[in-house]
């Protein structure tokens, strides 16, 4: 018997209604998609349209977006930009220098791309290029949660579709980086990056995604991840826009029985910032952890919504999700998990865990249990708290100053997630930019 | 005569504007060992914590007067990098950040406030290893988190370890004994006699006589109510011990300092 996954924003789309929201439509026209497309994606991408037709950007009425405003985004106008050279991408990381993919405003740049390293076995590359084995008709847009305004305006309309396709028991090594960088001309961008990943049964890999830019711009990136039969995946999602740009990103996550889906989410850029990882086990015995870490300083909003649903017996899913909030920051945690009847013998904790670093920054937090299985074991919380006057003064008994002793105290509340990433260079870098993001 | 290392005079003190010490005189010369005894709540805690510069004590009056300048403007880790160690009667745990690490930065801290280099990782590495002899610690509590998961007994070592580091002048130990089995507080008290010399001084709190059959004082104070009641040498501790606090009170504010 199928599950009803209460996705909120499933039952958002009214069929006899038809609404012309302004933001969406205008950035829907600017959109130029191949005509050469084959005949199943026009169908997804017209089917889209016709979503779109019937959505709103949501407001503050919506449950789900009830903590944060997008009045200030959808007042600002974002073009399209067709350029996509004259940007280099900052130093390669040394995992990923032959596994790379790189996009410069949402366009793939070959240039800076290599991906020399990744063994047989594994497509990386665009959806255009793709051969006729892999069929991606049955995996584009078909997630959880497609209906909604920003996924549906993506799947209409993005250009480039990047897929990493892991064949049947195909162990990939290396880790995978699929870079966006977004370069601003005379008038605020938007781009639309668009990721499709499928892990055959009994595959293994590990994905970077990672969003980097300068200047004024508007990101709604979508990715979609099947994690099929006994595969695995590790997929990090580092966040470090500029810090006037708006993104809105959503992670759909399907995993088949006996899988691994581990997602580390570090979000310490734009001005606007909200994440809707979107996970399904679809089959018994499947592995879900949510690792997250958020720093927000200055003026900056950022918002995880997530959703796990257990679908099956025996299911296991593990999330911890952190915040250090300074300045006027605001951040948002919203995290449910469903535990339906069909979910016997699970084992579900969620933890979010937030540090203010000043008497004006807000947290909101949320965490939801939704179970009505009756054996099995779950827990949740969350904790808000400052750096403890005893912790400093302990370690200012030790020499430390007081800048020192904050922020060794800093780093070890973001070392516990920064810790579980699994590129060894990225946790230097990462433990840098929060030093010199908090400074 | 010796050099005098601490000087505490008149001292008086309030947390939250309730006064928790009445004017304490003690004074702490090269090569002494002083214990101060007494009942919980009698202050005894609160005077080691001020010495260190802890910022929820306002000190309204007195001086602390340490290598002859008075210290009570200077911020916690300035004391501490001047020679002044307070071994914590409850160390805190702090989860993600490791001992190791932490030593090295602590280490550090003193080594630039001398003028001094920092030493590197691997440098470090080797200095610690021989100091975890004096505490018969076994390297593995390096990699972990600082006193996180320790029993009480390895958190007292572990204080004892970061002294035989920092080589403070002035030691503070504030209840190291309490809660030790005899085994772990005879290897911290071994800690502390190795690491004696007739340069440092030493302050001493204990609520229990036990503490100095191991670490021999020069000289024993009582607190009550805030202040130094009585003085004397280490007999006075078999005394406390045998009579009990109780008949101080009938020799309430009888004491002077030494």
């Amino acid at each position: 018997m199928a599950v009803q996954i209460p996705f909120a924003t499933i039952s958002k789309i009214n069929q006899t209604k038809v609404v012309e929201d302004i933001f969406l439509t205008g950035l829907l026209e600017q959109c130029q998609i191949n005509d050469n497309e084959p005949e199943w994606l026009q169908n997804v991408r017209q089917q889209a349209k016709s979503w779109l037709s019937h959505l709103s950007v949501p407001t503050r009425k919506d449950e789900d977006w009830r903590f944060i405003d997008l009045a200030d985004l959808t007042a600002g106008k974002f073009v399209s930009s067709s350029n996509n050279v004259g940007l280099e991408s900052k130093l390669p990381l040394r995992e990923t220098a032959n596994s790379r993919l790189v996009f410069i405003n949402g366009k793939y740049n070959a240039e800076q791309s290599d991906c020399t390293a990744l063994p047989e076995g594994i497509f990386v590359g665009n959806l255009a290029d793709i051969s006729p084995e892999y069929d991606a008709s049955k995996y584009f847009a078909q997630c959880h949660g497609a209906q909604d305004a920003f996924t549906s305006l993506n799947t209409a309309s993005s250009e480039d579709i990047t897929v990493v396709w892991a064949g049947k028991n195909t162990v990939v090594e290396n880790p995978i980086q699929i870079q966006f960088i977004t370069k601003v001309g005379a008038e605020s961008t938007f781009t639309q990056p668009r990721v499709l990943v499928v892990a055959e049964t009994g595959s293994s890999i590990s994905l970077l995604e990672q969003y980097t830019g300068a200047g004024e711009y508007f990101t709604n990136a979508v990715t979609e991840v099947y994690v099929q039969d006994n595969a695995r995946v590790n997929h990090t999602r580092l966040q470090q826009e500029s810090e006037d740009s708006y993104h809105i990103g959503k992670t759909a996550v399907s995993q088949g029985r006996d899988s691994h889906y581990t997602i580390n989410e570090i979000n310490l850029g734009a001005k606007l910032f909200r994440h809707n990882p979107e996970l399904v086990q679809q089959g018994e015995q499947t592995t879900t952890n949510l690792n997250g870490l958020t720093v927000a300083t200055g003026k900056q909003t950022s918002d995880t919504h997530s959703i796990v649903a257990l679908t099956k017996p025996h299911g296991t899913t593990n999330q911890l999700h952190k915040c250090i909030i300074g300045d006027r920051a605001h951040t948002v945690f919203n995290g449910k998990v469903f535990v339906p009847k069909a979910a016997q013998m699970t084992d579900a904790t969620q933890l979010n865990r937030n540090l203010m670093l000043s008497s004006k920054a807000r947290v909101d937090t949320k965490p939801e249990l939704q179970i009505t299985a009756d054996n099995v074991k779950c827990a949740h919380g969350a904790t808000v708290s400052q750096l403890e006057a005893d912790e400093i003064f302990y370690l200012r008994s030790r020499g430390l100053t007081q800048a020192d002793a904050n922020q060794l105290l800093i780093d070890a509340f973001a070392a516990e997630i920064i810790d579980r990433l699994t590129i060894e260079s990225l946790k230097n870098q990462i433990t840098q930019t929060i030093k010199q993001k908090i400074q | 005569m010796s050099e005098t290392i601490l000087s505490i005079r008149n001292l008086t003190a309030n947390v939250e504007s309730t006064p928790i010490l009445k004017g304490v005189n003690l004074e702490i010369k090269a090569g002494e060992i002083h214990a101060v005894m007494g009942r919980n709540g009698s202050g005894k805690s609160t005077l080691s914590k001020i010495i260190a510069g802890h910022p929820d004590y306002e000190v309204t009056g007195g001086e602390i007067i340490y290598q002859g300048e008075n210290i009570l403007d200077r911020e916690p880790d300035q004391r501490a990098n001047s020679g002044i160690f307070l071994a914590f009667q409850y160390p805190l745990a702090i989860p993600g950040v490791s001992n190791l690490d932490f030593m090295r930065v602590a280490y550090n801290a003193k080594r630039k406030y001398q003028g001094l280099e920092e030493i590197d990782t691997f440098d470090f590495e080797d200095l610690i290893e021989e100091k975890l002899e004096v505490v018969k610690m076994n390297p593995s509590f390096l990699a972990r988190s600082l006193n996180e998961g320790f029993s009480g007994g390895e958190k007292k070592r572990n204080e004892i370890l970061q002294m035989a580091l920092l080589d403070p002048t002035l030691t503070i130990l504030d209840e190291i004994d309490s809660g030790l089995d005899i085994d772990a507080l005879r290897i911290v008290s071994d800690g502390v006699n190795q690491l004696k010399t007739p340069e440092k001084g030493y302050l001493v709190i204990t609520h229990y006589q036990r503490l100095l059959d191991y670490i021999e004082p020069n000289f024993v104070h009582v607190m009550q109510d805030g202040k130094i009641i009585t003085s004397g040498g280490k007999e006075l501790a078999l005394e406390l011990e045998s009579r009990g606090y109780d008949f101080l009170d009938d020799k309430s504010a009888t004491g002077v300092g030494v």
